[in-house]
């Protein structure tokens, strides 16, 4: 079905493509042309690693740092009191004002950037944590605590277990976001990486580049997804697909 | 507050509850448990029996060292292991039926050794599988299972047969007892079910309703391999008229 709606997909493009003929709408071949010869030629996969790599960091900063504090608040209601008019704000603050106060504050570095993406990621992850760690089951914790499971034996088969599925929330819906902010922070103020490159072609109006860019950063968005994300939730929820 | 302190390991266990309150919903201060005082001997099944909602689960989480905001004192043996059968199964979703008993079982406990009990308690073809792939009286007994695993020097039941068809609570009542002999163990197991009481308890325990407290402890002498449906029958028409209050209702 998924092959199916994406040939669907590049049928109608390259129907619009061909009725437009026009220099804003190439079609898919010639994308396809651009993409090739830029990976073998030119700097697109270098581009991209670059990409990929301030998405990684990111990411695993913002997950670390989100679920800490979004276990601890779901656990302690002073904490969650004290931090939630806080995490409101960060929640609703715009990704492009943390964007440039942190170049502004920290400079023009890798640092900054990557700290300005995870600082918009946090929130998301603190609140679907938070949820997570309201919901630990009680009943689970008393059988944990009669057996005198050690601590490392209870984060192991009991607590992390009951979480799984809030890191996946949190995972999923934190890489989308950091997908789109991290272009952002790139276009703004790294002289690399798919959204300097965005920003670039469209300063010389070049639309093949543009689409070229992105059919690339979608495919290793769409491959990550299917090869890792996926597979991985199949295999940590295998005990739920049972039928009763 | 409350001082537990150890026994030897063969001595027997007493518990005593000066004080234990909760505070309810509405925020005032309502006592569970008052002045109750209990010995079990050990190797013995002791059955607390009393009205639903009058302290029992309470005790008994007391006596699991789950709950320390009581007055009172709990001797029990030092380093006692501790099987626990909860309502519920409490079973853990994410890991099959083998390994939710592997996680709490004795380290001396072979995987032969589980073999022999998942087989004694019938539920040996289920070891790979999920619990949530169970019935609940199977997950009640891959529970008890467990419990017996740990090789406890102490074993709570807590309303372990309850909500269950009363063909399978009385083919697990008996499964219990199967195991419960062929592996000695001082057991307290909480019911409000009169004739699953008599029919396990070497010393049964009648509750009052709360604040509880100990109405009186009724040995039965009669080895529970003996005790047939007439012999509860018979223990029961008696305690009938011993203690009305508590049987009663039954």
């Amino acid at each position: 079905m998924s092959v199916i709606s994406v040939a669907g997909f590049l049928l109608v493009w390259l129907i619009a493509a061909e009725v437009a003929q026009s220099r804003v709408l190439p079609g898919p071949a010639e994308v396809l042309r651009y993409v090739v010869d830029e990976a073998l030629h030119g700097d697109l996969l270098a581009e991209l690693g670059i990409t990929l790599w301030r998405v990684v960091a990111s990411f695993v900063v913002a997950m670390a740092i989100g679920s800490v504090i979004g276990l601890a608040m779901g656990q302690s209601p002073a904490l969650d009191r004290a931090l939630d008019p806080w995490l409101i704000v960060l929640l609703n603050l715009p990704a492009l004002v943390i964007i440039i106060l942190a170049y502004v504050w920290f400079g023009l570095n890798e640092a900054a950037a990557i700290g300005a993406v995870a600082l918009n990621k946090i929130p998301n992850a603190i609140v679907t944590l938070r949820e997570g760690a309201r919901a630990l089951d009680p009943g689970l914790d008393e059988m944990a605590r009669a057996y005198r499971l050690s601590p490392w034996s209870k984060l192991r088969n009991v607590t992390l277990p009951q979480l799984q599925p809030y890191f996946a929330a949190a995972s999923r819906s934190g890489i989308s976001l950091i997908w789109k902010i991290v272009l952002v922070v790139e276009l703004l103020g790294r002289p690399n990486g798919v959204g300097f490159e965005l920003h670039l072609n469209f300063q010389l109006f070049n639309v093949t580049a543009i689409l070229g860019y992105t059919v690339a950063f979608v495919t290793v968005m769409l491959a990550i997804e299917y090869l890792l994300v996926q597979p991985l939730e199949r295999r940590t929820t295998r005990w739920r697909n049972k039928p009763v | 507050m409350n001082d537990v302190r150890p026994a030897g390991a063969t001595s027997q266990f007493e518990i005593h509850v000066l004080e234990k309150t909760y505070v309810g919903s509405d925020g005032t201060l309502v006592p569970a448990i008052r002045d109750l005082v209990l010995e079990v001997q050990p190797q013995s099944m002791t059955v607390l029996m009393g009205p639903s909602g009058c302290g029992k689960t309470t005790l008994l989480r007391i006596v699991a060292g789950l709950d320390d905001r009581f007055t009172g004192e709990l001797r029990v043996p030092e380093n006692a292991r501790i099987g626990v059968v909860f309502q519920e199964p409490r079973l853990l979703p994410w890991r099959t039926v083998r390994q939710n008993i592997e996680l709490v079982a004795d380290e001396y406990f072979s995987s032969a050794d589980l073999d022999r009990l998942a087989a004694s308690v019938g539920i040996a073809d289920m070891l790979p599988r999920f619990p949530q792939e169970l019935s609940l009286g199977l997950a009640r007994r891959v529970a008890l299972a467990r419990a017996f695993a740990t090789r406890p020097d102490l074993l709570l039941l807590d309303e372990p047969f309850v909500s269950l068809d009363e063909r399978t609570a009385d083919r697990l009542r008996h499964l219990l007892l199967e195991v419960w002999s062929s592996q000695p163990t001082t057991a307290i197991l909480v019911t409000h079910n009169p004739r699953e009481a008599i029919l396990l308890a070497d010393q049964l325990v009648l509750l009052a309703p709360r604040p509880t407290h100990v109405v009186a402890a009724v040995p039965i002498e009669i080895p529970q391999g003996d005790r047939d449906s007439a012999a509860v029958e018979a223990i029961y028409a008696d305690l009938l008229t011993r203690y009305p209050a508590n049987f009663a209702t039954g």
